[in-house]
């Protein structure tokens, strides 16, 4: 566990199940994620990550359990199927507005513009005055190195440059965490380097983050905090150090050398 | 002989030709094939959302609509609103201690229209939602848009470069389901024609010109709707 701190919990899930039919993917998960946490999960196919991340904002429903975005839990009540569904619509999207998601294939808005993208949910949900909304926009897109592609449509750019600018795009909202669902894995292996760099410049100015990925010496490198996900259930979880250098489930030291 | 076959004359625009009736004609033509495509639209969008989004009842009622309409021939469809509508609208009327009401031609071809259009474009559209990639919507949702926000900034943009060939069919085929309204009298383009070829005899001269102004009619359309499709598919890579 990390260390006892003062920093105020960014995201915090207790005890979250979740079962598709008779399948239960997640199996009583717990975690915590302090301002400033940059926090790597990392596991094999089918461990439950993705589910995992995609429940902390509600874009899937967990069977039971909670969360709770900077101490604001998200209220849930029975769907009438054994499940759970958020009982204040607004309340979940006022959460998720702050939470910006990446996601494996960009999910860029195809009929707009890069910046269009980039200033989409900052104007049209956080009602942020237009001009501001460009000005700031045009700034994210000048760090993540796109100023030049800002009237571009996202079909017409590469892979790795789409995934900068939903980096960008999620940067746009001023998150109080980014969520980023395996940013680098639809990406052919020359373009991932540019992905990784964006997010590791992140990482170093202690943005709240949670990070499903499959590269381990990045997760290795930047993270604060490394979880194992195996069979639903956290593994094995701590430093990086102590999880690569000093793996002690069998599980954990079997997946480490099969993905080195 | 020749000369005398075909009397240019009779297509001048002012009596006695007939070249001005045509055109105010192929006016009400437009403007219903107009009317009764807007009407379409809304009632496709509203079907197509019915259809995708709404509940048990709701898409039920959406079923019974789009089967309905399109089971049954259009010219029944127009005989029935028009007549059947008509005498409901003068029996509701009277009811309620109105005089009758003489309903417009015009907003009756619209209706009419209308209707069919939009058991069709519920479809076109229904389909072209379904078109749309899961993840533009799971976007909005994850960025806090509420479903609404979702239909209108990104559902239905990113939809359209998939209707709109369904959608330029419908308007070619309701500019040409106007003639139908001949039947019940209102002075379309067809209804005029046959006035015109009736009275002079000249029957070639008047349906070709007539065919004509159809087929003009469908150029134009051809070019603003090419327009429309580049400009919905700007954000489409050009196929490699």
């Amino acid at each position: 566990m990390p260390a006892m701190t003062e920093r105020a919990e960014a995201i915090a899930v207790r005890d979250l199940r979740k079962r598709f039919g008779a399948l239960e993917v997640l199996k009583g998960i717990s975690l915590t994620a302090h301002e400033g946490d940059v926090i790597a999960i990392i596991g094999g196919s089918g461990s439950g990550k993705s589910t995992f991340l995609r429940c902390i904002n509600m874009l899937e429903t967990p069977s039971s359990g909670s969360v709770a975005i900077r101490g604001e839990a998200i209220a849930l009540k029975g769907d009438g199927h054994g499940g759970l569904a958020p009982s204040n619509r607004r309340q979940v999207q006022r959460l998720r507005a702050r939470l910006g998601m990446v996601f494996q294939s960009f999910n860029l808005w195809q009929h707009m513009t890069i910046l269009q993208n980039v200033i989409e949910a900052p104007v049209h949900v956080l009602g942020v005055p237009r001009a501001e909304a460009m000005e700031r926009g045009e700034a994210l897109l000048r760090r993540v190195g796109l100023f030049e592609k800002r009237d571009v449509y996202p079909s017409f750019l590469s892979g790795g440059q789409q995934q900068r600018a939903a980096i960008a795009r999620a940067l746009a909202v001023q998150p109080h965490a980014m969520l980023f669902d395996e940013p680098t894995s639809a990406l052919d292996p020359e373009l991932v380097g540019e992905v990784l760099g964006v997010i590791g410049d992140l990482a170093k100015e202690k943005r709240t983050m949670i990070l499903v990925t499959h590269e381990m010496k990045f997760a290795r490198n930047v993270a604060s905090h490394i979880v194992f996900l195996a069979q639903g259930v956290i593994e094995e979880q701590g430093p990086p150090e102590q999880i690569f250098g000093d793996p002690r489930s069998e599980r954990l030291k079997k997946f480490i050398s099969s993905v080195h | 002989m020749t000369a005398d076959v075909i009397n240019w004359g009779l297509l001048a625009l002012e009596p006695p030709g007939w070249g001005g009736v045509l055109l105010a004609g192929l006016f009400n033509s437009i403007k219903i094939a107009i009317g009764g495509y807007s009407l379409g639209l809304v009632l496709g969008t509203g079907g197509a959302c019915g259809k995708l989004y709404g509940g048990p009842v709701v898409k039920d009622l959406m079923e019974i609509y789009t089967t309905l309409v399109r089971a049954v021939p259009e010219l029944v469809l127009i005989l029935l609103l028009y007549y059947a509508g008509t005498d409901v609208l003068n029996r509701a009327a009277a009811a309620l201690g109105y005089g009758t009401v003489n309903i417009s031609g015009l907003a009756a071809g619209i209706f009419v229209i209308g209707v069919v259009q939009g058991a069709y474009a519920t479809e076109v559209l229904r389909g072209a939602i379904l078109a749309v990639p899961a993840g533009q919507i799971e976007a909005a949702r994850a960025y806090g848009m509420s479903p609404l926000l979702t239909l209108r900034r990104v559902t239905l943009p990113a939809m359209l470069p998939h209707a709109i060939p369904g959608l330029s069919n419908l308007w070619l085929i309701s500019t040409k389901d106007t003639a139908l309204l001949a039947v019940v009298g209102f002075s379309e383009l067809t209804l005029v024609t046959r006035q015109a070829a009736g009275a002079t005899k000249a029957y070639m001269l008047f349906f070709c010109a007539a065919g004509a102004l159809y087929l003009l009619l469908t150029l134009v359309s051809n070019l603003i709707i090419r327009f429309i499709e580049a400009r919905a598919r700007r954000g489409w890579a050009a196929p490699s």
